[in-house]
């Protein structure tokens, strides 16, 4: 085992968060394999991105920079990550287990006839292989899974929030211009983007989420209020959603988002395993409920059994006053 | 135009679950099994399709002979044919395997879109759309929330992180199903009636052309070694609310000082 890529994810440029907590482990798991990190990014006019990953401890900096691979398309950023495979030789490649994450790792490793270890919450290397851990069955269940050592090419990805992200010893950054041909069928022909100034649930350090105990859209001012205060995203039982007080970018849950915040606030939701399926591995939890028996009690780290539209409002103003 | 939908027979989603003896499995003694909820999108949108432009809905699993059930339930919705390929007796086989044994009986099955879920429910590896899409050398757009019929292809709107991404493609296809893309239907006594007279195709995984002494048990590419229960989370720390603001100024206390997340 010895070379480890990792596949960075930007947006306009910018380097999401999910990919420099996967080039953080990548740099872990070389200094147990004792190769080289190596990195792969795709896009337009992105070249000036390098240094961002040599902080990191990149060796190797693989680009491919294309008008073509302006937006995402899976087919142009497969791609661009196996020709980074073919010029680099990795024994593991680590891709964040974001959405365009957990389309590209798919498509490789089918591509090059090797196992995926999906959506991971622990990654070690033994005896030449990695070994995860990943929660399956709606977080009823933890299953260790590891991939076969005598393949090519081991491939993971590492849930977002989970890993954290540090600089490291400075690599050198070498910029490896990726040259290689591609046909994009499936077209990103534009990009919809949401409210500015909304953080995204699954990207989010820090969630407030609402309930059927919210009664109706019209309060959602009461939470957004503690977002604001806290700088977190907003939240949303199906419950909330279905009864159309949201748009389902919101939901968190088995139908809706997966997500691991450091801070989860749960009000008015009573925590059916379908919601916990998507927020119970939250480092802490909040639950803010009036029925003392609600099953979210059973998760939580911290509780209070009281009516949200008292406590929520009181905790804007205790944060707002901690701040000052 | 034809249509093809993979089905995955997966636990109820409120089944208790137990870990089997081996220390590596679920004790399935008594699991319900359900159609994963996404494949039901999936159905429905391919069935809609039909509806509008003709052609056949064909369904196909992989897996033991509990899952016939499933399929009849599709059949009953309103899919036209059934394949399974069967696992009785075999080893687990991972996503890989379970894909190549999948596009294995695709490619013998006349298909101008193929629908999956966006993920199998349970499971939940989020792996099998590319992985089809790769194996069959298609294009393919996953967690569809909605989907329009162009001059010979598609537009699929997928959610992603704070933004919708709009994919155009053509035909042959693959979409995977995310909610909010249509309201699947129940089924009527009519179509439980006619799905009892349908057959279920069932095919031995050499039928479709792979050896699963290759993909599954010690062979396959990813191997559970062991399944438990997560660790139990520490009892829930009660603040009193009796007084709000009270309450308010101790959680703020407690998440900045103890737990150290402000
Ligand atoms: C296949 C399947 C998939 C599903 N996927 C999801 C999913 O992705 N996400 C999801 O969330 N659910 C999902 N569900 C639905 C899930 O089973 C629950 O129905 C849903 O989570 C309930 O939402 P809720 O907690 O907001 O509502 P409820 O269960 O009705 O709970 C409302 C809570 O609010 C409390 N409350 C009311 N008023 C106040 C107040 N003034 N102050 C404080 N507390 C108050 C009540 O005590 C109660 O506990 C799924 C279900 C199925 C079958
Ligand atoms: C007891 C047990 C042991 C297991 N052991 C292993 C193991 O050792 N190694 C391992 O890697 N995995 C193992 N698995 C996981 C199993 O192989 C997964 O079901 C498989 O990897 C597919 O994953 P998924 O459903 O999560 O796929 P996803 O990619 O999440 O599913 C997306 C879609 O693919 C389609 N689909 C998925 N599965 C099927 C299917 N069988 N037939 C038809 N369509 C399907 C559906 O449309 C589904 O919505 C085990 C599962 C169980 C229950």
């Amino acid at each position: 085992m010895s070379n480890v890529l990792v596949f960075i994810e930007q947006r306009d440029g910018k380097i999401r968060k999910a990919s420099f907590e996967a080039l953080t482990l990548g740099r872990e798991v070389a200094a147990k394999t004792g190769g080289a990190l190596g990195a792969v990014v795709a896009g337009s006019g992105i070249a000036g991105l390098a240094p961002e990953l040599a902080a990191y401890g990149a060796a190797k900096v693989f680009v491919a920079d294309k008008p073509e691979l302006a937006l995402y398309s899976c087919e142009g950023y497969t791609a661009a990550l196996d020709a980074a495979v073919t010029a680099f030789a990795p024994a593991v490649v680590l891709v964040p287990a974001t959405s365009m994450g957990k389309d590209v790792a798919p498509r490789l490793a089918a591509r090059r006839k090797v196992g995926l270890l999906s959506d991971v919450m622990s990654l070690e290397v033994e005896g030449g292989r990695l070994v995860a851990t990943r929660l399956v069955y709606s977080g009823k269940a933890r299953a260790t899974v590891t991939a076969d050592p005598g393949a090519s090419l081991q491939i993971a990805t590492p849930r977002p929030n989970v890993f954290p992200a540090s600089k490291g010893a400075a690599g050198a950054g070498e910029v490896v211009a990726l040259d290689f041909a591609v046909t994009i069928r499936a077209k990103v022909v534009k990009m919809d983007v949401a409210e500015t100034g909304e953080i995204d649930v699954a990207e989010a350090d820090k969630i407030v989420s609402g309930g059927r105990g919210i009664k109706g859209p019209e309060n959602w001012p009461v939470l957004k209020a503690l977002c604001h205060e806290l700088g977190a995203a907003l939240g949303a039982s199906r419950a909330a959603v279905d009864a159309g007080w949201i748009d389902h970018s919101h939901q968190v849950g088995q139908t809706g988002k997966v997500v691991s915040p450091t801070l989860y606030i749960a009000c008015g939701i009573s925590g059916a395993i379908q919601h916990m399926a998507g927020m119970g591995s939250s480092k802490v939890i909040v639950a803010i409920n009036k029925d003392a028996e609600a099953p979210i009690f059973k998760v939580a780290t911290y509780g209070i059994v009281g009516d949200m539209f008292q406590i929520v409002p009181a905790l804007t103003e205790a944060v707002k006053k901690s701040k000052a | 135009m034809n249509h093809v939908v993979c089905i995955a027979y997966v636990p109820d989603t409120e089944t208790k679950i137990k870990i089997g003896a081996d220390g590596r499995s679920i004790d399935e003694a008594d699991v319900k099994w359900i159609v994963s909820p996404y494949d039901e999108y999936a159905l429905e949108e391919a069935i809609k399709a039909r509806e509008a432009k003709g052609g056949t809905v064909t369904v196909v699993t992989y897996g033991p002979a509990r899952a016939d059930v499933g399929l009849r339930e599709c059949l009953a919705r309103g899919a036209d044919e059934a394949v399974r390929i069967a696992s009785d007796g075999l080893g687990e086989a991972d996503s890989l395997g379970v894909a190549q044994a999948l596009a294995g009986a695709i490619r013998a099955l006349p298909c101008d879109v193929l629908w999956l879920g966006n993920k199998g429910v349970g499971t939940d590896a989020q792996t099998m759309v590319p992985m089809l899409a790769e194996l069959l050398d298609l294009p393919h757009a996953n967690l569809v929330t909605k989907l329009e019929w162009t001059d010979g292809g598609v537009v699929a709107y997928r959610e992603i992180e704070g933004a919708r991404e709009v994919v155009e493609m053509p035909l042959p296809c693959v979409v995977g199903a995310q909610k909010g893309l249509n309201e699947p239907r129940y089924s009527s006594l009519k179509g439980i009636m006619a799905a009892k007279k349908k057959t279920i195709a069932v095919k031995k995984p050499a039928d479709v052309g792979v050896d699963p002494a290759a993909t599954t048990g010690e062979k396959a590419a990813v191997r559970w070694t062991k399944l438990e229960l997560p660790p139990a989370r520490q009892a829930v720390k009660l603040i009193p609310a009796d007084d709000p603001g009270k309450a308010a100024d101790e959680l703020v206390r407690l998440l900045r000082d103890e737990a150290k997340v402000l």
